[in-house]
């Protein structure tokens, strides 16, 4: 036991020794969140808008008014003929047009119906469908508004209702995709090459000579990183929730004790890693290609998984990040319970004992 | 002179499918003897010493290292060995001293022990006032001298170093030679690989591999005799030309 404290000394001060990596390791996961946060998001704001109004009536007026005023949408641009519209859009710098045709209001009043056209600059097709969407939504209110007024006997009224994350926040969905890139990061990336860096200045082969039990060489490697992991995880909450606005609906101990399980999960595959290849760039590579990618493309925090092909749908399977993303997703936004993630936690402890197992079989005890 | 056996090898033998690295090796080292191994890039002094410390399963054969069996008792074996590899083995982004406690750590010496060897270890190589230095920034002479200490932390049956001057000024490898003799001479056995043919001298005996197989073994003066040889360098090229295995 006292030959261990000993090795965990020893790593930790690599690691304190080490300053740059461990500025990146703490600096990483606060990046990350912010550069999310506030950079990198999928909600449009204050997007410049332009109105051809044929119409120029009270409703046509009130509605463009209500547009101004959500903050959403800017009107930046008012046309007089529908030529100019073309004009507008390949400028670049009006990504929705609203057009009011000349007997809008008239329709309205006597034909029951009136038609109002959003035309959107679809290049970017997902900036495209949030701004109609917007654009639908104020003019849906505003007409509920009105109806409200003098209520018609016969209407039928859509409703929506965004649950979980009625602001439609893009941070929502990526708080728990930054924890599982960063923990398998962190706990993959630098356990393995921590570890092979071992055998490539030779000094694992003293550690081999030696009489320390090798598991217990693997677990003092973890033991660092695994603190480390700890303190990544609590920035990440503290961030999302102070910064970000993200509650934790959820029961937090359930929450910690997944992203625990989680950091196991990328530790052993760290460990895996280190059995297989021979230089920190190797390591570094498998880490990056087999690990970071697959968590990124198919945990279904870039990508929604259900629109995936059937193939690539199975193989999501068996990307341990999407089982964590699924969970915290649950226990962190909508605040669920064990029970409704039991299957999933299972799931991802499986994983983890087996690759925990694999790699433990794995690690040399002497170099062929 | 009636010496304990402190290594004893029989057939030993290693193949890595094909190709026999190490062709039945036999051969006895005596405690407190410098036992030089010597052969060309390629000839198995590596596989062979690789397999003694327990780096490596025999393929066949059988040996004891300190009195113990290789194939029964490999863990008594590493308690009673100290190793010492060609590439550096201390940790560069550590002080010497964290190095030493280290070591001494993982072979469960006591924290009054590790003191004792740590201020002993300063003291034998005038290092008192770089105690806390990086050994990243240390000369490779010095290194490589702390990194024998090291492997000696421990008070070991049996050394094992593997080509532990390469690269090192003649006036270093000197004073490295120094410490092995005192070594030796405190009853440690050493079992030595090198390139350099007069540090082939400064052995007790001497093992010429070349091709897998042990060519001669005896001590330096009777080697050159044998071969009618001046100095051990001519030995080793009369018995290295017989190689027909190329450089690997």
């Amino acid at each position: 036991m006292k030959q261990f404290t000993f090795f965990i000394r020893k790593e930790f001060l690599h690691l304190w020794r080490d300053r740059r990596t461990m500025l990146i390791l703490f600096g990483m996961p606060i990046m990350q969140i912010l550069i999310f946060g506030f950079a990198l998001t999928n909600e449009v704001k204050n997007a410049r808008i332009a109105v051809l109004d044929f119409s120029k009536d009270n409703t046509s007026r009130g509605i463009i008014d209500e547009m101004n005023a959500s903050r959403y949408f800017d009107v930046g641009l008012y046309l007089s003929q529908p030529a100019e519209l073309e004009r507008a859009f390949q400028s670049g710098t009006v990504k929705l047009a609203v057009v009011f045709p000349s007997d809008f209001q008239y329709d309205l009043l006597h034909g029951n119906q009136a038609t109002v056209q959003l035309i959107a600059d679809a290049t970017d097709p997902n900036v495209a469908t949030t701004l109609s969407n917007y654009a639908t939504g104020i003019i849906m209110d505003y007409q509920a508004a009105q109806r409200g007024a003098q209520p018609l006997p016969l209407s039928i009224k859509t409703e929506f209702r965004m649950l979980y994350n009625p602001q439609l926040k893009g941070s929502y969905n990526f708080v728990p995709g930054v924890m599982a890139m960063v923990l398998m990061l962190v706990c993959a990336m630098m356990t393995s090459i921590s570890i092979v860096r071992e055998k490539e200045m030779g000094t694992m082969e003293v550690i081999l000579v030696s009489p320390i039990v090798p598991i217990r060489v693997v677990i003092a490697k973890m033991v660092p990183y695994l603190i480390l992991s700890a303190a990544n995880i609590g920035s990440i909450l503290l961030l999302s929730v102070f910064v970000l606005d993200v509650p934790i609906q959820g029961n937090l101990v359930l929450l910690v004790s997944e992203c625990l399980l989680f950091t196991i999960t990328a530790l052993s595959l760290g460990l895996l890693i280190s059995s297989v290849a021979n230089s920190q760039q190797v390591a570094m590579l498998i880490s990056l290609m087999g690990l970071f990618l697959p968590t990124v493309m198919l945990s279904g925090f870039m990508f929604p998984v259900e629109n995936m092909p059937i193939a690539l749908q199975v193989i999501s399977n068996i990307v341990p990040a999407k089982w964590f993303y699924y969970i915290v997703r649950n226990v962190m936004i909508k605040g669920l319970t064990f029970d409704y993630v039991w299957k999933e936690t299972l799931i991802l402890a499986g994983m983890t004992l087996f690759f925990m197992v694999v790699s433990v079989k794995k690690f040399k005890t002497r170099l062929e | 002179m009636n010496r304990e056996v402190a290594i004893s090898v029989r057939e030993l033998t290693k193949r890595f499918g094909d190709f026999t690295a190490v062709n039945a090796i036999t051969f006895d080292v005596m405690q407190g003897e410098i036992f030089g191994f010597l052969g060309a890039n390629g000839a198995g002094k590596t596989t062979a010493m690789r397999m003694l410390c327990g780096l490596s399963f025999p393929t066949s054969g059988s040996a004891t290292v300190g009195g113990y069996d290789l194939a029964t008792d490999p863990e008594k074996i590493k308690r009673s060995i100290g190793y010492m590899s060609q590439k550096f083995s201390l940790y560069d982004d550590l002080s010497i001293v964290e190095n030493i406690r280290y070591y001494g750590g993982i072979y469960g010496l006591s924290d009054r022990e590790i003191k004792d060897k740590t201020d002993q270890l300063l003291h034998t190589l005038h290092l008192e006032d770089q105690a806390k230095a990086m050994t990243g920034s240390l000369p490779l002479g010095w290194k490589q001298k702390i990194a024998f200490s090291v492997a000696m932390v421990h008070q070991p049956k049996v050394v094992f170093l593997d080509e532990p001057t390469g690269g090192v000024d003649p006036v270093t490898r000197r004073e490295f030679w120094t410490m092995i003799y005192e070594a030796a001479h405190a009853g440690t056995t050493v079992f030595v690989t090198t390139h350099y043919m007069d540090e082939a001298e400064y052995c007790d005996r001497v093992c010429i591999m070349v091709d897998g197989r042990i060519e001669a073994l005896d001590t330096p003066d009777r080697l050159k005799d044998q071969f009618k040889s001046a100095n051990m360098e001519g030995v080793f090229i009369q018995l290295a030309r017989k190689a027909t295995r190329t450089d690997g």
